[in-house]
């Protein structure tokens, strides 16, 4: 707000008089954009051991007033309400007796006012706690449903638009093929860079080409697409599922006796649970080829040397065990995505928290079972 | 123009209660709707009007008590029986609930195709045929985000006719509308009804509405959690024993003549 042209500052000043009446006198302007005085030491006072029995106002002074007046004529209101001391507003101009009267029509209702003071540092860890606990238990009551919603496909009794599942093949497919084959060429580049570096000192230059290859098919391969994949298609389901429970489309869908799981989740489920391991694929050839181009650059191997290599280096069970990887990332990523959605609430913050949700629970996901693929696959001799 | 229901009781609402949680909104809930009825949910803000909806239409199971839809209990049953009790329901959602990656025609083939054998030739000229009979003619390859509110609404409500329902549910039909579309809704409402002997049930608290097409109501009342009267919302206005629900259908200014009696 700007300040008002010109303004008379804004005055207070009190007087004591006899059989405990508290005159109060207001000067000049009390407008919210002007310099008005403190007013607190006077509310203590009011509220202190010498609280007067009646507080009345003298306003010949006053000139504008607005919202700025109002408050401090509001504070002083409830302080005398809490101390039962008579407040006589006749000396008020008219306009702000009625203002006055309208904030304290409607008595505030019990139990309204939220506490505002904050839990203790172990309640808030505790309540986090059980909070994830819930969460972890909703996933996993989101996974059965979806599982008996891939039943119902078996058995030919899932209803949900064709269009749509090739709409989210598009999307889960052809459309992360950009980002998939850059950040997987890149990540190829540097492992061989880093295993050149080292494997040069021991003349086994050679090798960079195994690194690259294992590493790629066996693991970074499913781990890189299924991060890029919770990163743009998981947070998109979230999204959409989310804007769609806002808007009430998913009641229209029950109302009219079809399932969301079926109509909703089950196409976006199908179309990255069967793109992922295609993109992995992908990016696995991508990946062997940054490392050729920085292999070559770097050492003295020639482009056949180092592809016989590579292919000598990956066996079938890698390539398997790596896809498998991918097909479960793909599963979480597509839980995550679409438990945050049909979970949000209604409103636009609620999307955002789902969005946010989607892709933080996407990755700690993938991550998680990375860890635990790959001690079963040692444990298996895969 | 609004006549009473003539037909048999069809729809029964018993002892129903409902809650979020441990928070109990109403309790107690008991009344009937005639074939033909053009039934009204008020009631205050916040006192569960449109929960009751929800109930009535499958959304949110009620923590107590049961609807019966022609006698057959709605809550009792297994999903399936549900799902085949709601082809018989049309639902109009407060802001349309259009499915927003679909056009308007496609919004309104969605219930044909899954449910009916028509063609796609066939759905396409029911989509057609009804959105003209909410004045959207022309409109059918616009997607929901392309029209305005009002006419996504009635958008809305070509799609809840789609099947030729036995009872369309309206959640709040007149909110958002100006007064012309609000009336000619309610005239399209009261069209319904004696054309295709559709039961209507609405939640709304316009005054005018009520009092204009209104057969048959519930009263729902937010500090006793229970309603507080059922019947023709004229006569209840007029002659309710309950001042609040008087008061209520008044605007809260009763003629001197009818309180002083």
């Amino acid at each position: 707000m700007p300040e008002p042209a010109s303004t008379t500052n804004a005055s207070i000043h009190c007087e004591r008089r006899g059989s405990g009446v508290l005159l109060i006198r207001l000067g000049g302007d009390w407008l919210l954009a002007a310099t008005r005085p403190a007013t607190v030491a006077l509310l203590t006072e009011l509220a202190g051991p010498e609280a007067p029995a009646r507080i009345e106002f003298d306003t010949q002074t006053l000139g504008r007033w607005d919202t700025g007046l109002m408050v401090f004529l509001s504070a002083v209101r409830r302080v005398a309400e809490s101390r039962s001391a008579a407040l006589d507003t006749t000396g008020l101009p008219e306009g702000a007796q009625k203002l006055l009267d309208l904030a304290f029509a409607v008595p505030e209702r019990a139990g309204a006012r939220r506490s505002r003071s904050a839990d203790s540092l172990v309640v808030r860890v505790g309540k986090a706690t059980l909070q994830t606990l819930d969460h972890a238990r909703e996933l996993l009551a989101f996974l059965g449903r979806l599982t008996q919603s891939f039943g119902r496909l078996l058995r030919g009794q899932a209803v949900f638009d064709r269009a749509d599942l090739m709409t989210f093949f598009y999307q889960a497919g052809a459309q992360a093929l950009g980002i998939v084959s850059l950040i997987s060429f890149l990540i190829g580049v540097i492992f061989a860079f880093v295993g050149a570096y080292q494997m040069e000192q021991f003349g086994a230059g050679i090798y960079v080409a195994n690194l690259v290859a294992v590493a790629m098919v066996r693991e970074m391969a499913a781990i890189m697409t299924g991060i890029i994949m919770a990163g743009r298609t998981g947070a998109a389901f979230a999204a959409q599922l989310g804007t769609m429970k806002v808007n009430e489309e998913t009641d229209a869908l029950r109302a009219l006796g079809l399932n969301p799981m079926d109509f909703l989740v089950l196409p976006r489920a199908i179309a990255l649970i069967v793109m992922m391991p295609l993109l992995t694929l992908y990016a696995d050839l991508l990946g062997i080829a940054g490392g050729m181009v920085a292999a070559l650059a770097m050492l003295d191997i020639s482009f056949v040397q180092y592809l016989e290599q590579s292919f000598g280096a990956v066996q079938l069970h890698d390539l398997f065990g790596g896809l498998f990887k991918s097909l479960v990332y793909g599963t979480l990523v597509t839980v995550a995505g679409c438990q945050q959605g049909m979970a949000c609430g209604n409103s636009a913050r609620a999307v955002g928290d789902a969005t946010t949700g989607a892709v933080v629970m996407g990755i700690l996901l993938i991550v998680i079972s990375a860890s635990v693929l790959t001690v079963i696959y040692t444990v298996l001799n895969i | 123009m609004a006549a009473a229901g003539t037909g048999q009781v069809q729809i029964v609402v018993q002892n129903m209660s409902m809650a979020y949680g441990d928070f109990v909104i109403q309790k107690d809930l008991n009344f009937e709707i005639r074939r033909g009825d053009i039934f009204v949910i008020m009631g205050g803000s916040g006192c569960g009007k449109s929960t009751l909806l929800r109930q009535l239409i499958g959304l949110k199971p009620p923590v107590q008590g049961d609807v019966f839809y022609d006698g057959a209990s709605f809550w009792q049953g297994s999903d399936a029986d549900r799902d085949l009790m709601k082809r018989h329901f049309g639902v109009l959602f407060q802001a349309g609930a259009l499915w927003s990656s679909m056009t308007l025609a496609e919004n309104i083939g969605l219930p044909l195709r899954q449910y009916t054998r028509l063609g796609e030739a066939e759905i396409r000229a029911v989509a057609a045929y009804k959105l003209a009979l909410v004045g959207l003619s022309g409109f059918e390859d616009y997607y929901p985000d392309e029209i305005s509110g009002g006419m996504k609404k009635r958008a809305g409500l070509a799609r809840a006719m789609a099947m030729d329902p036995d009872i369309l549910f309206f959640d709040e039909p007149s909110a958002g509308l100006d007064p012309l579309s609000a009336r000619l809704l309610d005239e399209l409402i009261v069209e319904l009804r004696d054309t295709l002997q559709t039961t209507i049930v609405m939640v709304t608290h316009e005054l005018a509405s009520i009092m204009a097409i209104g057969t048959n109501s519930v009263f729902l009342d937010t500090e006793t959690k229970t309603q507080l009267a059922t019947g023709n919302p004229r006569e209840l206005r007029d002659h309710c024993p309950d001042q609040r629900v008087r008061e209520f259908l008044w605007r809260g200014v009763e003629p001197a003549s009818l309180t002083g009696a």
